[in-house]
């Protein structure tokens, strides 16, 4: 299979066009996804934009505009939308611009897209997948920076997938438009342009699978989304002081692939948690929590979680700054848990 | 009609200091030292000095996304909104929430923020809070189009409607969705009718005409002062630079763009106007632009100059404080 270096974002569109090229059903549906709803007298009109970071560029000239819709400002609506047209027999993708505006849709979502297979009976497919954009670290703040995966997480009947790379992005986007079930789809917008070696022809990562994606045993770093890529930089630092970190990425959220965690923590004997989201009741909390209840015996000292803070994501740089945990705090953290030292939290 | 002198002049130079802003703003943050991105409202001066030139300054509004406009025209000192676009310390939300969330809720300006359609809402409620409270004055809610398009937006103006409120709704229409033409996504293509069907009065203004904005406000707050409830207007405008700093739209024409500046422009036809009339001469005029431009040069000189907010206060204001629940 070729495969060539692609940036994030081309790796979500090359999924979405091989999706609606293999299967006519599927269709995209979101705010300027189009690229601008202009006026067609105008050149350039038809295909200007593909969204705030063009991600779906592209797509309207090959797919025109019955399967690539620029919605108007509302979710509620679309989303909605989406549900009916799943259980109609299409395969709809939502965009929904940053995660924050999923608030305006979230009823759709809480209330109907997650719950109806299991109320009606176990047996009505909702495919659908409802893409958004996460993470702070982009000036953009308190509405356009949030993480969100540990909400969508809590609720069951979706399925949440953040991918930290472009292979995964690609492999993750295919399984989730194939999926029979609702799936929130989290890309984050400070990796939208990070490249990695993406194969050409379509293939499927299946949802639920985390990655072991740096071996080591002196410890096991789960990362969340942009922070795998935290934690690898901070490996290849502890490495030099010969702590041998184990990197994961779960991946998926929901399902969560924890055998996969516990299994580096038998080996290792020590977990951080490195996630951009709020500490509280996080998906960090609730891997500590599960790894406590799984595999307690493994452990050689406290789980500890290095987030964001308790506080909505400030605008101001060096705030902002702050708020993100950095390759430092991660280095600082794994050295001193191995040491045995007591960490001060920072939130 | 000609026009008073005195409100002109104070008129044009607001809608001047707004596009000196604008203007001023844009270049900085293109070079960086405004953080992130911010929307520009250069073009779109008139609705909002129009309108809250009708206001009093107790008077309460909530806007949007896009509001440096609403910002200063409410009478917020351009330095604060400067530092505030700086993320500095001294602006008026310390640097916390930038472009998108000026407020400054004890003097009336109940804020903008990052979600479409919001500040009717907020603004309509701001209403209850009025008519409960018995006090003598109005709120106004600012929408773009695309807010138009929101579920959120009709709730709230239905309410005002049938609780009588005191609530100005006006349709900031700039006729794009960041880049979603109005009428593309517009059923029935008339704002001011679907306003109409809940029972209010409702209009659609030149908002490029200062005057006008500022007549149908003035009518609007003395239906809301005499207890006759709400006011829809919808004020057509126009955005010449691109919903974000650096977006280069293919969406429209620049002939299109072009067009708007030189037959519409709102500070071109008032200045020309007020000269006509004699109220202001060429000098006056061209004193009154340096005038503004030596305010803006103050205000990023204050923004720059001013601290960036300290680490140490990151979980400040997060809540009260009263019960110390800070984790």
């Amino acid at each position: 299979m070729t495969s060539r270096l692609l940036t994030y974002k081309d790796a979500i569109n090359e999924a979405l066009r091989q999706e609606m090229q293999a299967d006519s059903r599927v269709f995209l549906i979101g705010e300027d996804v189009a690229g601008g709803a202009g006026r067609d007298e105008f050149p350039g009109a038809t295909d200007a934009w593909g969204g705030p970071f063009g991600v779906t560029k592209g797509l309207v000239t090959e797919f025109g505009r019955e399967r690539v819709i620029d919605s108007l400002l509302a979710e509620t609506g679309f989303v909605g939308a989406c549900i009916g047209a799943a259980f109609a027999g299409l395969r709809p993708v939502a965009e929904i611009m940053y995660a924050d505006f999923l608030g305006t849709s979230f009823d759709q979502i809480l209330n109907h897209a997650a719950k109806l297979r299991f109320t009606y009976g176990g047996i009505s497919s909702i495919p659908l997948v409802i893409r958004t954009v996460t993470g702070a670290g982009f000036r953009a703040a308190s509405e356009h920076s949030q993480m969100l995966i540990s909400i969508y997480s809590h609720v069951p009947g979706l399925k949440v997938i953040a991918p930290s790379n472009a292979f995964d992005a690609k492999g993750l986007l295919i399984s989730a438009i194939r999926d029979p079930d609702p799936v929130i789809f989290m890309e984050h917008k400070r990796l939208y342009m990070r490249e990695s070696m993406v194969p050409e022809a379509p293939y499927a990562i299946p949802i639920g699978k985390g990655d072991i994606k740096r071996i080591g045993n002196s410890i096991t770093i789960v990362g969340v989304q942009k922070m795998v890529n935290t934690a690898l930089d901070a490996a290849n630092i502890l490495e030099k002081e010969g702590i041998h970190a184990e990197v994961i990425d779960p991946r998926s959220y929901s399902p969560l692939d924890i055998e996969l965690i516990c299994e580096s923590v038998e080996k290792t004997g020590f977990l951080l948690i490195v996630d951009e989201s709020h500490p509280r009741c996080s998906i960090a909390s609730d891997i500590s929590s599960q790894v406590v209840d799984r595999a307690f015996a493994s452990l050689k000292g406290p789980i500890k979680m290095l987030t964001g803070l308790h506080t909505p994501v400030p605008y101001s740089p060096p705030l902002e700054d702050f708020f993100i945990p950095s390759v430092n705090e991660v280095v600082r953290y794994c050295t001193s848990m191995i040491k045995g030292e007591n960490i001060v939290n920072r939130y | 009609m000609t026009t008073d002198s005195k409100w002109g002049k104070e008129t044009l130079r607001q809608m001047l200091l707004i596009r000196n802003f604008e203007e001023t703003a844009d270049k900085l943050t293109l070079r960086g030292k405004v953080p992130g991105g911010m929307h520009n409202s250069s073009g779109q001066e008139a609705v909002a000095v129009g309108v809250m030139s009708a206001l009093d300054p107790k008077d309460v509004i909530a806007t949007t996304h896009r509001s440096h406009h609403h910002t200063i025209a409410k009478g917020m000192p351009v330095n604060i909104v400067m530092a505030e676009l700086f993320t500095k310390a001294t602006g008026c939300s310390g640097g916390r929430g930038a472009s998108m969330h000026l407020a400054d809720v004890e003097n009336g300006h109940f804020g903008g923020n990052g979600i479409v359609g919001a500040g009717v809402g907020i603004a309509m409620g701001a209403a209850l809070g009025i008519k409960q409270m018995g006090h003598k004055k109005v709120a106004v809610g600012f929408v773009g189009d695309g807010g138009v398009n929101t579920g959120r937006t009709w709730e709230a103006v239905n309410m005002a409607v049938i609780y009588k409120l005191p609530l100005i709704i006006i349709v900031d229409n700039n006729q794009y969705a960041v880049e979603t033409f109005v009428e593309r996504v517009t059923g029935g293509n008339d704002i001011a009718k679907r306003g109409a069907g809940f029972g209010l009065p409702s209009f659609t203004i030149d908002g490029q005409d200062v005057e006008e904005v500022h007549k149908h406000t003035s009518e609007a707050r003395n239906r809301a002062l005499a207890g006759e409830g709400p006011t829809f207007i919808n004020a057509l405008t126009y955005r010449y630079y691109g919903h974000n700093v650096g977006e280069k739209g293919q969406y429209r024409t620049q002939e299109e763009i072009a067009d708007w500046r030189s037959h519409r422009d709102p500070i071109d036809r008032f200045s020309a106007k007020l000269i006509s009339e004699g109220a202001l001469t060429q000098a006056d005029y061209e004193a009154m632009i340096n005038s503004v431009a030596k305010e803006i040069e103050e205000a990023v000189d204050f923004a720059e100059k001013s601290p960036l907010p300290d680490v140490s206060t990151i979980l400040d204001g997060v809540d009260s404080g009263l019960l110390g629940a800070r984790k």
